[in-house]
This record gives structure tokens, C-alpha cells and sequence, in this order.
């Protein structure tokens, strides 16, 4: 190639590189402009509702919630209700991201704050159940577990949620309340990891929600303490703001505050709010 | 800028030869370089740089680049020692169930992390079917501690060092280990001395991807040998747990992560990538 | 070290060799050798030379037979155990270390400290002229340079068996000459056993005490070099030293080639099956059938081929019996000669050798 040529190439690939960091630059330096197609509200609430509502909720909704969708399909033919369960902290920066999603049910106010700090909810959050905590032991309670000092017995192996899950605060604040210093082996990202160590037996127990311990049958044993009664989760729900299927979603929520929807979520061991 | 050129005894001008890099493909190609570098880019765009000296003299930013450096080099060994033996017995015999052994031997790579992490914990966990048998004969037991991090790391590596070693092996002449043995080396003593100075730059590289994939890795360690500060929480579980909290503090935490692992990538090419 | 003879001391190699190779292919072959013999083994490509070669340095095992070497049985022995050294033929010098320590490897595979075993070798780079290239990796050493590396390497074990393969085949024909000279002269100093394979007649003149002569994994003739040379068995031996041969029943001065061809008058008188030999210089050719010529041997033929051979040019002729015939280019010229061309060739019965089969 001879000089000229080359330096040709040099400039045009240049140039196409910084106008592809540029470009990225600007649109950082920009602020995030949220282009959405808002769906039409709708008037009747006898009006046929169709198209998939996608729910995004706290792992410990993840029976109650599966049953309830059930339920809501059954009764408007048409309807699909897709559900992401997760840790809340997880799918609240999810949805702040721009996840697309219809309903957002969170395990606790902080978690829910993020997405209304970030004025992605439509209204004002409704606190729809909540949850209390519970220990859950190898079934049969080898262990001896009655308390929840009992966990701080040496060799014993706990797993707690990671405190930036509402699981996780909840059991620091239920541990402060004791006076009590517990050291896990590991602080799992949702509640429901933390179930399952115990469930494969690689845990000797974990602080988790009543609910869980119902949810997982005879795998565990259930140990309640009273402490547990300073860390109460209020759990609200919340319509989003770039819901694809506002009409259907709003219908969700209707059904999970109704009187059918607190009767499953009370058979699953919540509390009303 | 243009010579006379003789050309069948009459003068001509040189002709300039143009030969840009053709647009099919060149466009294409710088298509991928930015698909390569705008996550980079956009990572260095958005580091909050005024607050990066306050999240770097956390202490939880240190202990886990100190985990997954040291998690990350011992499970690279732990994949040279059982690797290069195994690379050895794939390439140079024959044995019923060999092309088998060679499949499973790349499952990791295909395998979903996470899915690894629970069968690890099936087969190496307190209940598991070997793990059991450590708790009991040895008190030893791997979920929850460091050695963990090691083997959740080592088996989403491993397959990474076979197959670059196995490839390499496949390619030496497998005649200078004949003229060792004429020599009176012993099989063993011809791996030794022969064999392994003369794949030692395939051994290099696939060490290389090791490394860089076990310092990676996040499904199977999260999985297996859970988060706990200090023990088993390395940098990309600190990197997650903090997105969802402490956005600021991730991307610190990548960046960090970020420039260690470009160091060493740099620092290892040049040294042991050439030829001697 | 393997220095000292076996048992009943250095009775040299006594060796039958059979290596099955599937349906495909079967060597079985007799090597015999005194101390301080070389035995060339030499045969066209994929006659078994190589086969053999392997068998005898353990790298391939044998079907059957038996291989003993100075009363020491090596069947079944592995390689590394046995008292033999091998020249390969592209020498497979370890590339990463220097021609010293190539040299070196062999002893201290044998437990020779590190120190002893560089000082031996430095001493076997000066018997080779090779001092300066000490430190010098494989690649940087010419073709030569890299063969006496090679030798020595194999020599440095003092093996009672030296195996070299197609030792010169590798370099340039200006490098053969001074190469082969400098390798008689090592050869002839070693006092243990050598083999060498090889498909150049040449090499196999100048190294070898002994050949023997392996076609299709099978020895067709042995002895010296020169007796070989006057008396070959096969086509190929013939070709190899470049004579006419036939095979046919002799009657006296007369020997009839064999499926009814012509006959062939021969300086020598004997009876039963025999070789009729002549060198192509022997030959004359002549456009016409020539008449009173006092050539007993007549025989009417046509030209396939013409080349240039040395200074001469070869002539390969068919008819009823096809032969080589050297001609000056002059003659050539002169008849003019080109192939399919009919010519008559005549042969002095006084320079046809026959010999019994």
C-alpha cells in the first residue's frame, strides 16, 4: 500500500472509532430519555382483558403468586401471566434498568423505594401481605435448634440472606433485637438459595421466611422465635409505569388484594398488612 | 512521487498501486472492534472517578481481589497437575472409551455454570456422593470455604488447559520421545525431558484461559461455595451484590477487576506466548 | 553405562527378525555381525529396511523370532534398556537443547551426573570437529554438522549396537562426499556392532563390511559389497549397480531365458538354473542387421526410452529381450536414435557372466 493509501485507511478507521466513542459518550453525558408507548387506559373493568402480564416479585411470593396467576387465567380466557422471581434487590435494579414488566411486588419497602425513588411506579405502593421470619432446620432438628441464639452454637452451619436482599435485613434486625452476633458460612443472594442449602443438606439451617418453610414440606423443619416479631416485611405491590398491559396488570393486583388472593396468600402462611 | 520506468525500452510512468483494505471487509471488522470496546469504553465513561478513591480504600474491594487472585492461580494449578496427565493420556494412547472420556472432558464448557455448581454440590457437597464419604473419614468438607472456590473454579477451567495441551501434544512429534527412549530415557523420564520443554508454550496458553476463566467465573462459586466476605466471596459476587445496592461501588469494583486482569494478561503474553 | 559386553561377552548381534504387520506385510530376515562389522541393509522403499531397524532398537515389537546381542537376549526388552544406539534420519536433535546437551542427555539418562556427562559430551564435539558449536541449538547447524551431533549423541551411551537410518539421505551431494568419508572413519574406530540402512549403493559400497540385500521383507542376497556388486541376484541389485541380468537354464555356454525367451551365449560353461549378466557398455546397436559380425549375440529390439547418464546416454531398449544399452551422444546422434526407433543389439559373448542361480 503506498503512503497515501495507507494513511487513507488510517484516518477512515480513525475516524469511525472515535465517531463510534463519541456517539457513546454523548449519549452517557445525555440524560436517559424513556421513550415508551403508553397503553390506553381502559374503562369498564367488565371489558375483555388479553395479552400477558408480566409480574416481577419477591421469590418468597413464588407458590402464592404461581396460583394466583393461575386463577386469573382461568377467569379471563385470553390472559398469560408470566412471573420473574428473584431476589428483590435483583429485580428492582432490573426494572430501574428498563426491564419490561407490568407489576412489581417486592419482600420489602426499602426494595420498592428503589423503584419509586426512580419514579417508575404508577401511584402510590400497596402493602398487600407480610412475612415474618422463621428458622429452618434439617427435618427432624438434629440440631436441637429452639432459639435463635441456638444458631450461634459454634460448628454449626448457618446461611443467612445478604443484607441488601429484604430477607437479609430483615434476619440483621431480628439478630440486633437479640443482642446477637451471628457469623454464617454464607449470605445467599435470594431467600430461596438459602432454602435450598438446607434442603440439600449442606446447611445445618437459615433464617428465612414463614412462607418458605411451608413452601418446602417435609424437607425442613420449622422453627419460629419470637424475635422475628421486630422484623416484620411489609410487602407492597405497585403498578409500573411502562407497564406494556396496564389494564390486565391493574386487573393482577385487584385479584391479589382481593379477598380470593388473601385467602391463598394467608393458606401459604403470611400475614395480612 | 512517479519514476520513469523502463518498460520494453520505452519510458512509462509507474503505476500507483492502490490497495485499501477492501469495504466488505473492513466495515465488518470495525463493526467488531467497537462491539469489543464499547462495553470497555462504556465502563470507563461511567466510573464515577470523583468517588473511586473511597470506594477503592474499602476494605471489601481488597479482600475480594486478593481471593480471586489467589482462588484463581491455585485452581490453574490444580488443572496443570491433573490436566497435562490427562492432555498426555488423550493424545498419545488408545484405550475403549476414549473419544467418551474426551466429550466429558469439554461438558464444563458447555455445561451452564450455575448447573455445575449444583453438581459439584451433588457429588462434592457434605451430602454428596463422594463429599459424604470426606466428611466422615476426614471432617473435611468443601461447600463454604475457600478450597471450594478452588474446585468450582478448577472444573469450569480445566477443560479450557486439556484441550489447548491435548492439541499441542497432537502436533509435537511424537518421534523425539522415540529417540529419548533409544537414548535410555524411561517413558516418564521422555515426557519429562523431552515432551514437556516442547509443548511448554501450548501448556502456557491454555494456562492462560484457565486463569482468565476461573478468575471469571461466578455461577458455579456462588453455587457451590457460596458468598461470604473474605472466604468465598470473590470479585464477581462482590461486583453483583453490589449492582443491585451500591451501583457505584460495582463499577469500581469491575474497574479494579478490569485492569488486574488486563495487567497480567499483558504481562504473561509477552513472556511465555513467543517461541524460544 | 552399557560399556562392558552381556555374559558371554562381545559375541556380537544374532538376530531373526519377523514383524507381521496384519495381512499386509511380513519381514522376516537374519542379521548376523561380528564386533567391529558393518552390516548395511539395503533394498528399495518399503522393502523392510526401516521395519527391521525399528525392531532391532525395540521400537517395534516382534512377532517372532528372536534377537540376541552379544548373549543377551533383547526380545521383549524396552528400548531404554537396551545397549543400542540409533541414528535417525532427519537425526530428531531435541530442538530445545544445545548440541551439547543433545549429546549429554544420553548419559545422564543413565545416571551419569550432570558435570561428568557435559564433559563427556564436550569431548565427543571435539572428536568431531565441533567444539565451537557447543552452545548452538539444532536449527542453527548445517546438515553436517547436525549428523555428527546425531552420531555422537548415540555414540556417547557406548551401545554394542549402532543403528544408522539413511544416514546421508538428508543432505546435499557435495556434503555426502566429505560426510560419508568422515563416518567410514568413525565407523571403522567403533568396535561394537553397526547396522545401516540405506537405498544408496553407493553408501552401502563405501561404509559397509557386509550387505544384505531385503526386498519385500525378505533378505535375496548378502555378502561383500563387491561380490554383490559382480554377481547380482535381482533385478533390483542389477539395477542398482547397473548391469543387464536375466535368469534361465543354462547348457553349457548357452543359458535359455526363462518363458521361452531368446538365448544368451556366456563366457562362462555350466548347467542348471543360472544368471546371465552384462554391464550396458557391453552393448552394441546397429541400424541394420549386421552380417558377419563375430557377435554370438544377436537380438532385434526397438528404442523405448533415451536418457543422459553421466556423460553417455542410457538407451532402454524392448523386444524379445529388453536391455540397457550406453551410448556416446555421438553414436547416438549418429544412428538416430529416438524412441520407437527399430535397431538391432549385439553383445560379446565374452563380456556376458553367468552364474548359477
Amino acid at each position: 500500500m503506498t503512503r497515501t493509501a495507507r494513511r487513507r485507511t488510517l484516518k477512515l478507521t480513525g475516524t469511525a472509532t472515535a465517531a463510534l466513542l463519541a456517539l457513546s459518550a454523548l449519549s452517557a453525558c445525555s440524560s436517559s430519555d424513556s421513550s415508551s408507548a403508553s397503553s390506553s387506559p381502559s374503562a369498564s373493568s367488565s371489558a375483555k382483558l388479553s395479552g400477558t402480564v408480566t409480574v416481577f416479585a419477591a421469590a418468597s411470593l413464588k407458590e402464592s403468586f404461581t396460583s394466583l396467576g393461575k386463577t386469573f387465567e382461568a377467569a379471563y380466557p385470553g390472559t398469560k401471566v408470566t412471573f420473574n422471581f428473584g431476589g428483590s434487590d435483583t429485580l428492582a435494579a432490573s426494572i430501574t434498568s428498563g426491564a419490561p414488566a407490568d407489576v412489581f411486588a417486592s419482600a420489602s419497602a426499602k426494595t420498592m423505594a428503589i423503584v419509586t425513588d426512580a419514579k417508575d411506579a404508577v401511584g402510590t405502593p400497596v402493602t398487600f401481605v407480610r412475612n415474618q421470619l422463621e428458622i429452618a432446620t434439617l427435618p427432624g432438628n438434629p440440631d436441637k435448634i429452639t432459639s435463635l441464639k441456638d444458631l450461634t452454637k459454634s460448628g454449626l452451619k448457618v446461611v443467612l440472606c445478604d443484607k441488601t436482599v429484604p430477607c437479609g435485613a430483615a434476619a440483621q434486625k431480628a439478630l440486633t433485637a437479640g443482642n446477637l452476633k451471628l457469623t454464617p458460612v454464607s449470605y445467599e443472594q435470594d431467600v430461596k438459595s438459602a432454602l435450598t442449602k438446607v434442603e440439600l443438606k449442606e446447611a445445618d439451617a437459615a433464617v428465612v421466611y414463614k412462607t418458605d418453610v411451608k413452601a418446602a414440606g417435609g424437607k425442613v423443619d420449622g422453627v419460629e422465635f419470637p424475635e422475628s416479631a421486630n422484623a416484620i416485611n411489609e410487602y407492597p405491590i405497585a403498578l409500573l409505569k411502562d407497564a406494556p398491559n396496564a389494564t390486565a396488570a391493574k386487573a393482577f393486583i385487584a385479584l391479589v388484594e382481593s379477598a380470593e388472593g388473601k385467602k391463598v396468600l394467608t393458606a401459604a402462611g403470611f400475614l395480612n398488612p | 512521487m512517479t519514476e520513469p520506468v523502463l518498460v520494453a525500452g520505452r519510458k512509462q510512468p509507474r503505476q500507483r498501486r492502490r490497495s485499501p483494505v477492501p469495504l466488505p471487509l473492513l466495515l465488518p471488522a470495525l463493526l467488531g472492534m467497537a462491539f469489543l470496546v464499547l462495553p470497555l469504553a462504556g465502563l470507563l465513561i461511567r466510573t464515577p472517578w470523583s468517588e473511586l478513591p473511597h470506594q477503592l480504600t474499602s476494605p471489601g474491594v481488597w479482600q475480594a481481589l486478593r481471593l480471586s487472585l489467589i482462588a484463581a492461580t491455585c485452581a490453574t494449578a490444580v488443572c496443570l497437575v491433573l490436566g497435562v496427565p490427562l492432555a498426555w493420556l488423550l493424545a498419545r494412547t488408545e484405550f475403549p472409551g476414549r473419544g467418551l472420556v474426551r466429550a466429558l472432558v469439554t461438558l464444563p464448557l458447555v455445561l451452564p455454570p450455575v448447573v455445575g455448581g449444583v453438581a459439584l454440590l451433588l457429588a462434592l457437597g457434605r451430602n454428596g456422593i463422594v463429599g459424604r464419604w470426606l466428611d466422615e473419614a476426614f471432617g473435611v468438607t468443601l461447600p463454604f470455604t475457600t478450597a471450594g472456590v478452588v474446585v468450582a473454579e478448577a472444573f469450569v477451567a480445566m477443560p479450557f488447559l486439556v484441550i489447548s495441551v491435548e492439541g499441542t501434544l497432537r502436533a509435537a512429534d511424537p518421534r523425539y520421545e522415540e529417540a529419548a527412549m533409544t537414548l535410555g530415557a524411561s517413558r516418564f523420564t521422555a515426557f519429562r525431558r523431552v515432551t514437556l520443554p516442547l509443548i511448554a508454550p501450548g501448556i502456557a496458553a491454555g494456562s492462560v484461559l484457565a486463569w482468565a476463566r476461573a478468575l471469571g467465573e461466578f455461577g458455579a462459586t456462588i453455587t457451590f461455595a457460596g458468598n461470604f466476605p473474605g472466604r468465598t466471596q470473590t470479585m464477581p459476587l462482590a461486583v453483583y451484590l453490589a449492582l443491585q445496592s451500591d451501583p457505584a461501588a460495582a463499577i469500581a469494583l469491575s474497574l479494579v477487576l478490569l485492569l488486574v486482569s488486563i495487567a497480567v494478561l499483558a504481562g504473561l503474553r509477552d513472556r511465555w506466548m513467543t517461541a524460544p | 553405562m552399557t560399556g562392558p559386553a552381556g555374559p558371554t561377552g562381545p559375541t556380537g548381534l544374532d538376530a531373526h527378525l519377523i514383524v507381521e504387520r496384519g495381512d499386509a506385510f511380513r519381514l522376516d530376515v537374519r542379521l548376523t555381525a561380528a564386533p567391529g562389522e558393518v552390516v548395511a541393509l539395503l533394498g528399495p522403499n518399503g522393502a523392510g529396511k526401516t521395519t527391521a531397524l525399528r525392531a532391532l532398537a525395540g521400537l517395534t515389537p516382534l512377532t517372532g523370532g528372536h534377537l540376541v546381542l552379544d548373549g543377551l537376549s533383547l526380545d521383549g526388552t524396552p528400548p531404554e534398556n537396551r545397549p543400542v544406539g540409533v541414528v535417525f534420519q532427519d537425526y530428531l536433535l531435541f530442538p530445545h537443547l544445545s548440541a551439547l546437551d543433545n549429546i549429554a542427555f544420553g548419559p545422564r539418562c543413565h545416571g551419569v551426573p550432570k558435570d561428568r556427562a557435559r564433559a563427556e559430551a564436550a569431548g565427543w564435539l571435539k572428536r568431531m570437529g565441533l567444539d565451537d558449536h557447543a552452545d548452538a541449538k539444532p536449527r542453527k547447524l548445517s546438515g553436517g554438522q547436525a549428523q555428527r551431533v546425531a552420531l555422537a549423541r548415540a555414540l556417547a551411551t557406548h551401545p554394542r549396537l549402532l543403528l544408522l537410518d539413511e544416514p546421508l539421505a538428508a543432505l546435499d551431494a557435495r556434503t555426502r562426499l566429505d560426510v560419508r568419508a568422515q563416518l567410514r572413519r568413525h565407523l571403522a574406530d567403533f568396535e561394537a556392532v553397526a547396522v545401516l540402512v540405506t537405498h544408496d549403493p553407493l553408501d552401502a559400497m563405501v561404509l559397509a563390511d557386509r550387505l544384505v540385500v531385503i526386498e519385500d521383507g525378505r533378505t535375496v542376497q548378502e555378502g561383500a559389497p563387491a561380490d554383490i556388486a559382480r554377481h547380482p541376484r535381482t533385478d533390483y541389485i542389477a539395477q542398482l549397480v547397473g548391469l543387464n541380468l536375466y535368469r534361465g537354464e543354462a547348457v553349457g555356454h548357452t543359458v535359455r531365458i526363462a518363458g521361452g525367451g531368446p538365448e544368451i551365449t556366456a563366457a562362462d560353461a555350466l548347467t542348471g538354473p543360472a544368471f546371465a549378466a552384462f554391464p550396458p557398455s557391453a552393448v552394441t546397436l546397429h541400424r541394420d542387421r549386421p552380417t558377419g559380425s563375430s557377435a554370438r549375440n544377436l537380438w532385434s529390439a526397438e528404442v523405448a526410452g533415451l536418457e543422459s547418464h553421466g556423460d553417455q546416454i542410457r538407451v532402454s531398449l524392448s523386444g524379445e529381450l529388453p536391455l540397457a544399452a550406453d551410448l556416446t551422444t555421438a553414436a547416438t546422434a549418429e544412428l538416430g536414435l529416438h524412441p520407437g526407433a527399430p535397431v538391432w543389439a549385439t553383445v560379446k559373448a565374452a563380456q556376458v557372466r553367468a552364474y548359477p542361480a
